[in-house]
């Protein structure tokens, strides 16, 4: 797994070398019309349900139009963005979500660092126990992990304020400790995905370098953090990025802890909260156009600013 | 490995057992107490009792939890064979064929992959009441595809890229007809990966929730998590905490069955179509 930038236009390295190259020119013409006959359905049904949706929220999003009023139906250009751009609920709203994403991802990268060390290094009789206790969080619904934490923390039925001996503390009551609690359970339910990645990365790390490092004297951190540490850069930030990607998007655990109440609303739960709850089409619109622009925001980021290369972490070896 | 080492790594994994399993023992504990307990803030039921399972089985929450259920497989079935069918001749052309176009399907999955579900939701709610499908099964699985297509393209196009596929070519020569030998060679080989990808695949759509709430209204199409949502109690001032709580530890089993019978290979599917693809 390298990390550095391919070339664009390079045949993939790992073809399968059966078709000896440039002398069947039909062959290739045949395999190209192949190729497309069937991968073409799965790329347009692709297309169909994303890049047909998105344009056609990005038109709805130039109008004033509520389902509740469907008769006034206005063109106002980009007014809708100006409302909400103008709106502190919006930048709350945002602020609450990058604040999620930040905080889950982080603790998320050191803990799931954390799980995937005790996997790698898990004797063999215990692997399998461990490997399947970590898919459960990963395999079980968002909304069942977030009504387990929700019950939890709750005041009539939760066994969290008797054992921490917090009385009538209402968690669900405070900005922070609410958030607090929302964080809590998208780490539990996700931290299984980073440390899986984490694994493969580590699996990846030459054992001679670590041989070589301990002979040499090196001690256990000094060789996490020189050898092993940037030897798995490229699985780290392939996890950072889809993880941070898809905090982000946060709204199930929201929608069943508080549903958005006491300023804990993300960014898509505003969208659904201004589109389904109140039928305001044109604003919601426009809403979920922002969102949409922001998650582009996030992996521009990441790929041209931490030089995450897809194509090599993801895609041809 | 030292003796103190060798205790150190089973205390870890221990730990990491119960950090997993801890809010599973939660819902399941809350799922077997009984009306009255239900608030007592106690961790473990007192006098545990199958009074929740019976609701909503046989009680008063039959009709908001067996339609979802039903909804829920169904549309989550079909969704996942779809994405597995398409991803298969996708995935086979990829590591197979050359062709220009190979980096664009899959870059273009990767774009799918974090799409954000709201940016889809709002223009279907408005064009699915428009032409009929708001609350109905294809209008749920539709809009699965861009949960499920990206992941089983990545995930398959790993495992196909791992089959020798000069044996096909290797089995001809032996007299076989390229038909006979695509499928006693290849398929065989294909079968695990495919296997693999269709349970992540229905992992992902199980789980999905902001499409389930939007676009469904009533028990005609709306799956499990968005019904768990709505559950309401017997009578207003009751709380439906038993049954929202016996309704999730039912539909956590089949994950749990899938996870401890094929957790080698989804292990080994997920890492595959992430990191190596």
């Amino acid at each position: 797994m390298s990390t550095t930038t391919m070339p664009p236009t390079k045949a993939p390295k790992t073809e399968p070398k059966s078709a000896p190259k440039g002398a069947l020119s039909d062959r290739a013409k045949g395999e190209r019309r192949l190729g497309w006959m069937l991968a073409g359905p799965a790329f347009a049904v692709m297309l169909l349900v994303t890049a047909y949706p998105i344009l056609q929220a990005f038109y709805e999003s130039l109008f004033d139009y509520r389902l509740t009023d469907p008769d006034n139906r206005e063109f106002t250009w980009f007014s809708n963005y100006a409302v909400i751009l103008g709106d502190s609920i919006w930048w709350k709203a945002l602020a609450v979500t990058l604040f999620i994403t930040v905080v889950t991802v982080a603790v998320e990268l050191v803990l799931g660092f954390a799980l995937a060390m005790v996997m790698h290094k898990a004797l063999k009789a215990v692997r399998p126990l461990v490997r399947t206790a970590i898919l459960i969080p990963y395999a079980i619904i968002t909304v069942v992990s977030a009504f387990s934490w929700w019950y939890a923390f709750n005041l009539t039925s939760g066994f969290v304020n008797t054992w921490t001996g917090l009385g009538d503390y209402d968690w669900f009551g405070h900005q922070w400790s609410a958030l607090a609690v929302i964080c809590l359970s998208e780490i539990w339910k996700t931290t299984p995905f980073i440390s899986l990645l984490l694994l493969a990365g580590l699996a990846q790390v030459p054992e001679v370098l670590q041989e070589a490092a301990k002979v040499d004297g090196a001690t256990w951190l000094q060789r996490l953090w020189k050898v092993t540490i940037p030897n798995m850069k490229a699985a780290i930030m392939v996890a950072l990025l889809f993880r941070a990607l898809d905090a982000f998007r946060i709204f199930d655990n929201i929608f069943i802890m508080t549903r958005g109440n006491n300023n804990t609303e993300s960014v898509s739960f505003l969208a659904y909260r201004q589109t389904i709850s109140r039928l305001e089409i044109g604003l919601g619109s426009a809403l979920s156009v922002l969102v949409f622009l922001c998650v582009v925001l996030i992996a521009v980021i990441f790929i041209k600013g931490f030089k995450v290369d897809l194509a090599s972490a993801r895609g041809e070896r | 490995m030292s003796r103190r080492e060798r205790v150190l790594w089973i205390l870890g994994a221990i730990v990491i057992v119960i950090y997993a399993l801890f809010p599973v023992a939660w819902i399941l504990s809350l799922s077997f107490k009984s009306q009255g307990d239900l608030t007592d803030r106690n961790f473990l039921p007192r006098n545990p009792s199958w009074d929740n399972y019976q609701e909503i089985f046989s009680g008063n929450a039959k009709d908001l939890f067996l339609p979802a259920l039903r909804n829920s497989l169904g549309i989550c079935l079909i969704a996942t064979f779809v994405s597995v069918v398409l991803a298969m001749f996708a995935a086979y052309a990829i590591a197979r064929l050359d062709f220009p176009g190979k980096r664009l399907i899959l870059s273009t999955a990767l774009v799918v992959a974090i799409f954000p579900a709201i940016s889809i939701v709002t223009p279907l709610f408005n064009l699915w009441r428009g032409i009929g499908l708001y609350d109905t099964w294809p209008g749920l699985i539709i809009p699965y595809l861009s949960l499920t297509l990206p992941i089983s393209i990545w995930t398959l196009a790993a495992f196909f890229r791992e089959i020798p596929w000069e044996m096909e070519q290797a089995a001809q020569v032996d007299g076989a007809t390229s038909w006979q030998a695509f499928r006693k060679v290849i398929v065989p080989l294909a079968a695990p990966g495919v296997f693999t990808t269709a349970i992540i695949s229905f992992f992902i759509a199980w789980n999905d929730f902001i499409y389930g709430i939007s676009l469904t209204s009533t028990e005609a199409s709306r799956p499990v998590p968005a019904a768990l949502a709505f559950f309401t109690g017997a009578s207003q001032f009751e709380e439906p905490t038993g049954a929202i709580t016996a309704a999730a530890v039912v539909v956590t089993i089949p994950v749990v069955l899938l996870v401890i019978l094929f957790q080698r290979r989804i292990v080994a599917g997920l890492t595959n179509g992430a990191v190596k693809g």
